[in-house]
């Protein structure tokens, strides 16, 4: 297809780093391990230096383009998750799959992929776990420095900018890190405004589909923990531009009557370097599937329940029909209070319970159709061979 | 989900430049791979008052080495007390480009640099990843600069008057809406004279 030729979208699929072999002191061909330079503390921050390679001459494996030679990758590294966030009038949703894949393997069906940072920031993580799990770690001990010596958080944005820097050196590398920070930002201010559950129960008539309504009375049933709550007592919301029926405009204007100090933020950070803000952001090779939900069912104005739901029926579509996600949906709310966790949710038991909605609302749909063809045919037209569509 | 290099491209650039003021374009989207992740992404970067860097390219290395340019600019302008001229700065943008062309970390980036200056006038510079840099009367990049080109040839004129940019920078857009195989839904565009830079409106290019 010429959209895909002109992307060259296969091509990422079917590369295989090439394989270098480089020869050590003796002569022989060796692949080589990275070497380290471990006398500076912070080694790992920087791509190895290729301080024994120095003399030789380039030879025809090195290339001017990569600061490393790759070495051979017994599998093929990508993002085969469905990882999202997104930001509503009540702060923020991150929500993941829990399947780790490795090529055809589930490594792990039970992995988190969310990862709270500090109280008002939690990380939805895609890419290599390794990479993953060590870059939170770093992000963490960064933010909790940068807290100590500034006595105040980082901002969301800050947090990104910070990542993104420091993942800069490793571009061309192998590390695959494509994070989304989800969390609140800023301070809680004293100005006396309208809760935001006033603003979401507003006269404007809600489109739900009756999918989202289901899986939103199933979502009550589920547990919320409390995993950290901030000592302030009043939500401070800005009101003066909030407006359910809000368009991107408005949203603008939301954002920016905060301040641009508080307030619900999701930023993109990816290896690659790319660096976004936005309001709705998925990542993973389940994340077209996800955007379509999210797409169609976004509105700032949502409830809490309704942002669940459709962060739950995103991951639930994603997983269903993408290989590389699927078993249980992770779920965090983070308001300005901090985040708060729901109970892991195994999809399969939605897709069973889906299964049977769908049937009962079959038989619902076949019930009125007769009683609708029996009315018409009380009324006296007599006609029982004409036909009736729906 | 790393980019190919051919996904580099897909952004689109252009500057016009008319007796005594620049033009400058550029699309919205942020991609990765076939996702558009943000419809409302701003590629130019302000250096000064009245010098605009659009920058599109590979993904990190754009606002890395936009931002690092915008800074020295500014930088300049602290330590010396004036600002660099359009020439100047484009210049400098080339030399750092040319530099880390053959270092271990090249930046894929193709450039537009527009500025307005006090003695010279308007001026369009044209850079593109290997650091070659051109003063141009008009310009663009991208794959949507094999389609608008030609139209720029055409109609463009020395003494076009500002409406008459927009309207040729209009006719740009809907070529692009009509053949170019990306859908770009919505354009930056601004203004550059001796009054400083002008946000315009932005310009979605309607189906016809």
């Amino acid at each position: 297809m010429a959209l895909q030729d002109v992307c060259g979208f296969l091509e990422t699929l079917d590369d295989i780093s090439p394989c270098t072999y480089l020869p050590n002191e003796m002569g022989y061909m060796w692949r080589t391990p990275f070497e380290f330079d471990r006398d500076s503390a912070f080694h790992f921050l920087f791509p190895p230096q290729q301080c024994s390679r120095k003399n030789r001459a380039p030879t025809l494996f090195s290339s001017t383009f990569s600061s490393l030679s790759p070495h051979q990758q017994p599998f093929q590294l990508s993002h085969g998750t469905t990882t999202l966030g997104f930001i509503f009038q009540d702060g923020v949703i991150a929500a993941a799959d829990t399947r780790a894949s490795c090529k055809g393997l589930i490594c792990c069906p039970i992995s988190q992929k969310i990862m709270p940072i500090h109280s008002h920031l939690v990380v939805n993580t895609s890419g290599s776990g390794a990479d993953c799990m060590l870059w939170e770690r770093i992000l963490t001990r960064e933010m909790r420095l940068y807290q100590l010596r500034h006595r105040k958080r980082l901002s969301i944005n800050g947090a990104a900018k910070l990542l993104s820097t420091m993942l800069h050196p490793f571009k061309g590398t192998n590390v695959c890190v494509a994070a989304t920070l989800c969390g609140w930002d800023g301070e809680e201010t004293q100005d006396t405004l309208q809760s935001c559950m006033e603003i979401a129960d507003v006269k404007e008539a809600v489109e739900q589909d009756s999918n989202v309504s289901a899986i939103s009375d199933v979502s009550a049933q589920g547990g919320v923990k409390m995993a950290s709550i901030n000592e302030q007592d009043e939500i401070s919301k800005d009101t003066q531009a909030l407006n359910p029926t809000v368009s991107n405009q408005n949203t603008k204007n939301v954002l920016s009557t905060f301040g641009g100090r508080s307030g619900p933020r999701v930023c993109y950070v990816c290896s690659d370097g790319l660096q976004l803000k936005g309001e709705i952001i998925s990542v993973g090779s389940g994340s077209p599937y996800a955007y379509a939900v999210l797409d169609d069912g976004w509105r700032w104005g949502m409830t809490v329940d309704e942002a669940v739901a459709l962060a739950r029926e995103a991951v639930f579509r994603a997983t269903h029909w993408d290989a590389y996600s699927g078993n249980n949906v992770d779920l965090f709310h983070i308001t300005a209070h901090g985040w708060r966790r729901r109970d892991r949710e195994d999809l399969k038991e939605e897709y069973y319970r889906e299964r049977e909605r769908e049937k009962k609302k079959i038989k619902e749909r076949e019930k009125e159709r007769q009683k609708r063809e029996g009315d018409e045919l009380v009324e006296g037209e007599g006609d029982i061979y004409s036909v009736h569509c729906g | 989900m790393s980019n190919p290099p051919s996904c580099r491209n897909m952004e689109y650039l252009i500057g016009i430049q008319g007796p005594d003021f620049v033009l400058v374009a550029a699309d919205n989207v942020a991609a990765s791979s076939i996702i558009q992740m943000k419809h409302d992404y701003d590629k130019m970067f302000k250096l000064s008052d009245k010098i605009l860097l659009l920058c599109v390219g590979e993904a990190g290395d754009t606002v890395q080495f936009a931002e690092y340019i915008q800074k020295n600019v500014q930088l300049y302008k602290m330590r010396n007390g004036y600002e660099l001229s359009p020439a100047a700065a484009a210049n400098f943008t080339r030399k750092n480009l040319a530099d880390y062309l053959r270092s271990r970390t090249p930046y894929h980036v193709n450039l537009l640099l527009a500025g307005y200056d006090e003695t010279d006038g308007p001026g369009l510079y044209y850079m593109d990843y290997l650091s070659a840099l051109a003063k141009a009367p008009f310009a663009a990049h991208g794959y949507g600069a094999f389609l608008t080109l030609s139209i720029l040839d055409r109609y463009y004129r020395p003494d076009l008057t500002r409406e008459e940019a927009v309207d040729l920078l209009k006719k740009c857009l809907e070529e692009l809406n009509k053949r170019f195989i990306m859908n770009l839904p919505s354009f930056t565009v601004r203004l550059i004279d001796k009054d400083g830079i002008h946000d315009m409106e932005k310009l979605p290019v309607g189906p016809k």
